[in-house]
């Protein structure tokens, strides 16, 4: 066992480092009075080599190791007032890649998650259409599908960092945030079913069949381009908090938008300006006014390694690891700045690059031991560039909840330390 | 559209006409799954109400009704003038909006009252929705909005006097924005700069004091790996499901060589009962056993020693003293 991990039980957690695993794996085993026997024996011979283990079907439907009973969902004390109507945070510093585990993708709620009976549902599409329909979950599944990997972003993803630096964790600042592979049937093919009145059409209403029947209007050329009505996310059905058996997809859209358990579909000349496009996911700016239908969510990136809340035991190499997206399609390029904007390189970009899908980057750092201001920032295939939070104060102030995309900064101070910081 | 609780014979007069034109329609469907929908199967579900008044039901409903079923279903939560901001805010801080601490409510940001009443008609009570009658959302609408000095006390409303509503924000959005289309225009224009990029790094925030600690033990929730043990979350969630002894020993493997009436190729649960149901210290001299492994008392396969959790072996080994004969 290393030194500088006996030395502090505390640090002992927070193993930010490849290396350090093996570690804490000997230390593992020898916690345990039993395998007392175990820690005599060669390293090469661990006990659960001694033994059989557990056999088939154990867990029918498998679950993640015990050991990693800390990489759950999460939610932010004091947000909401009731678990209905409130969200849990993806643990991003805990995951790889590019695909958000279907069972800890974040959750947004609005009157909890219907208990819906997959053979009494029924999509209707209805409005300015020749042949208005019921469809029940199998016709839907008849239909040609598509897969394709997208992210979903609640549009107040980081909306609590607006004034100052506020939660400690990146699960907290960018947890609202999920990249799956979503199958189902393209809107577009619906509508075109239902002979879509093309001279009027000019919006859809998508409502849920959750308690709070939740209303969004989509802009139809978006429901005629890449919208997906979702049955499949990861290989198999939907689940329930991400609105099994049904749910809408708009990517590139902030997530209120892709309806959960879908119900009904109106196509309409106007927008509908419905609570959740009037009271709720509207942009207060300074002097008052409301930007209403903010549907894009602008590129944005963040360092999920080393992030908040995690320590650096060893100084030496360490890969920054992070994501990057953009609501307007691909990501071009990021950098990361480890001196707090001053100097910046371009980091590595794990392939797949898809459009309106989360990116992963990564880059090499060796850490010296003092302290460090640790960025990142996308472009994007438009060219954006994406903000620093004094840049996007400077346009909409402190308020506006709702599409922070700026430049996050963590601070490594010299006892290995990462916290949330704000700089500018 | 096909509303008949709103509408009158002239607009039935359509929906019957369209229905008729929804048989032409199947023909010429390239797929045909599904089933079309009827004019009242549309008009059961239409339940959305836009702000020109499309799909409002027929009802009305007092100031003074709508106080009676708000401090019935509402106030609890809402609070009595509609103040609490434990949850949506319903009356107060109209004109605030523009100000350092904009009071965010009903009646301060809404620029529609037909939005209002769509939403309490769709998902209020939040505990039991759609379980008010139209004349109960018209009532409480006009409630809401008298809270907020927008309807006098005596008002009463339909939905002809709901439309004619002027709300105090009406004219307080904008959809002048980049954010409305894939290509439309950002507000920000950071330019990507390389080296010597700021003279000087500031630092405008960090977390308070105080709120240090507001989101628990991080080490529990930013590692990956683990020390010396499962980590609490592991424990507790293993509590709160703990399997009975028969799913202990089979996710823990005895039963690979342990039958529980008949042995496999160690002896049979039943018969390791019969065997040591009655001696003194049977429990702890079997959980030696299975810890540490044995050979030799049922013939000459020997046990391995067993990594199964000292709690598991033993809620195992007293289901096998206790109940099986």
């Amino acid at each position: 066992m290393p030194q500088h991990l006996a030395a502090d039980s505390k640090r002992r957690a927070f193993l930010v480092q490849g290396a350090a695993i093996a570690g804490s794996l000997a230390a593992a085993s020898a916690a345990r009075p039993a395998n007392a026997a175990a820690d005599a024996q060669s390293p090469a011979d661990p006990p659960w080599t001694r033994t059989l283990g557990a056999p088939i079907l154990a867990s029918p439907y498998g679950v993640p190791s015990r050991y990693e009973a800390g990489v759950v969902r999460r939610q932010s004390p004091g947000l909401t007032r009731t678990a209905q109507s409130s969200v849990s945070f993806t643990p991003l510093q805990s995951l790889f890649g590019i695909i958000t585990p279907s069972g800890l993708h974040y959750e947004r709620h609005h009157a909890g998650v219907p208990d819906v009976v997959p053979d009494q549902h029924r999509l209707m599409i209805h409005g300015l259409v020749r042949a208005p329909r019921l469809y029940t979950i199998d016709d839907l599944v008849r239909f040609p599908s598509v897969s394709r990997i997208h992210f979903i972003e609640c549009g107040a993803n980081t909306g609590m960092e607006w004034a100052n630096a506020a939660v400690p964790t990146v699960q907290y600042t960018h947890g609202m945030l999920g990249c799956s592979e979503w199958t189902g049937v393209p809107l577009a093919v619906l509508l075109d079913e239902a002979g879509v009145d093309r001279k009027r059409a000019r919006f859809v209403l998508a409502e849920g069949a959750d308690g709070a029947s939740l209303t969004r209007t989509i802009p139809l050329e978006m429901a005629l381009d890449d919208v997906l009505v979702v049955y499949g996310q990861n290989g198999e059905m939907l689940r329930p908090e991400q609105g099994y058996p049904l749910r809408l997809l708009v990517p590139g859209v902030q997530g209120v938008s892709s309806v959960k358990w879908l119900r009904r579909l109106e196509v309409g000349d106007a927008p509908w300006n419905t609570r959740e496009e009037s009271l709720h996911y509207v942009d207060l700016m300074p002097g008052g006014i409301q930007r209403q239908y903010t549907w894009i969510q602008e590129a944005k990136s963040v360092i999920t390694s080393p992030s908040g809340g995690q320590v650096l035991l060893d100084r030496g190499y360490h890969e920054i690891r992070g994501l990057a997206w953009s609501g307007r399609g691909k990501v071009r390029r990021v950098d990361v700045s480890t001196d707090g904007g001053r100097n910046w390189r371009t980091a590595k970009l794990q392939g797949p690059v898809l459009p309106k899908a989360l990116t992963r980057f990564r880059i090499d750092w060796t850490w010296t031991g003092g302290p460090a201001l640790l960025q990142s920032r996308v472009i994007d295939e438009t060219g954006y560039v994406q903000p620093s939070i004094r840049e996007l104060r400077a346009v909409r102030g402190t308020r506006s909840i709702y599409h922070n995309n700026a430049i996050q900064t963590w601070r490594v101070d010299p006892a290995g330390d990462v916290t949330n910081v704000q700089t500018g | 559209m096909c509303r008949p609780a709103s509408l009158r014979v002239l607009v039935a007069a359509a929906c019957i006409a369209s229905f008729a034109h929804v048989a032409h329609a199947e023909a010429t469907l390239r797929y045909g799954f599904g089933r079309p929908a009827s004019a009242a199967e549309i008009a059961g579900w239409d339940l959305d109400v836009r702000p020109d008044g499309t799909g409002l039901p027929e009802g009305h409903g007092s100031v003074a009704e709508g106080q009676a079923i708000y401090d019935a279903k509402c106030a609890s939560c809402h609070g009595t003038f509609g103040e609490s901001t434990d949850y949506m805010a319903i009356a107060g801080g109209v004109g605030s909006l523009a100000s350092d601490s904009p009071m965010r409510t009903t009646g301060s940001k809404l620029n529609y009252a037909t939005t209002l009443f769509d939403y309490i008609r769709r998902a209020m009570p939040f505990n039991a929705p759609k379980s008010l009658t139209p004349d109960e959302v018209y009532a409480l609408t006009a409630y809401v909005l008298n809270l907020n000095d927008i309807l006098p006390a005596d008002a009463v409303l339909d939905h002809r006097s709901l439309v004619a509503v002027r709300m105090p924000n009406r004219d307080g959005f904008t959809t002048q924005h980049g954010f409305m289309r894939a290509d439309g225009q950002p507000d920000t224009h950071a330019k990507a700069c390389m080296t010597n990029c700021a003279a000087e790094v500031q630092l405008l925030s960090q977390i308070p004091e105080y709120a240090r600690d507001s989101h628990g033990d991080l080490t529990q929730q930013t590692s990956r790996t683990h020390s010396d043990a499962p980590t609490g979350g592991a424990d507790a969630s293993a509590a709160a499901t703990a399997p009975v002894a028969a799913e202990l020993a089979a996710s823990a493997g005895c039963l690979a060589c342990h039958g529980i009436a008949k042995g496999v190729v160690g002896p049979g649960f039943g018969d390791v009962a019969r065997r040591y149901r009655n001696e003194p210290g049977a429990a702890a001299k079997l959980l030696h056993k299975v810890q540490a492994g044995g050979a030799g008392n049922w013939g000459s396969v020997a046990m391995p020693p067993q990594l199964a959790p000292e709690r598991d072996i033993r809620a195992i080994i007293d289901w096998i003293l206790d109940r099986l004969q």
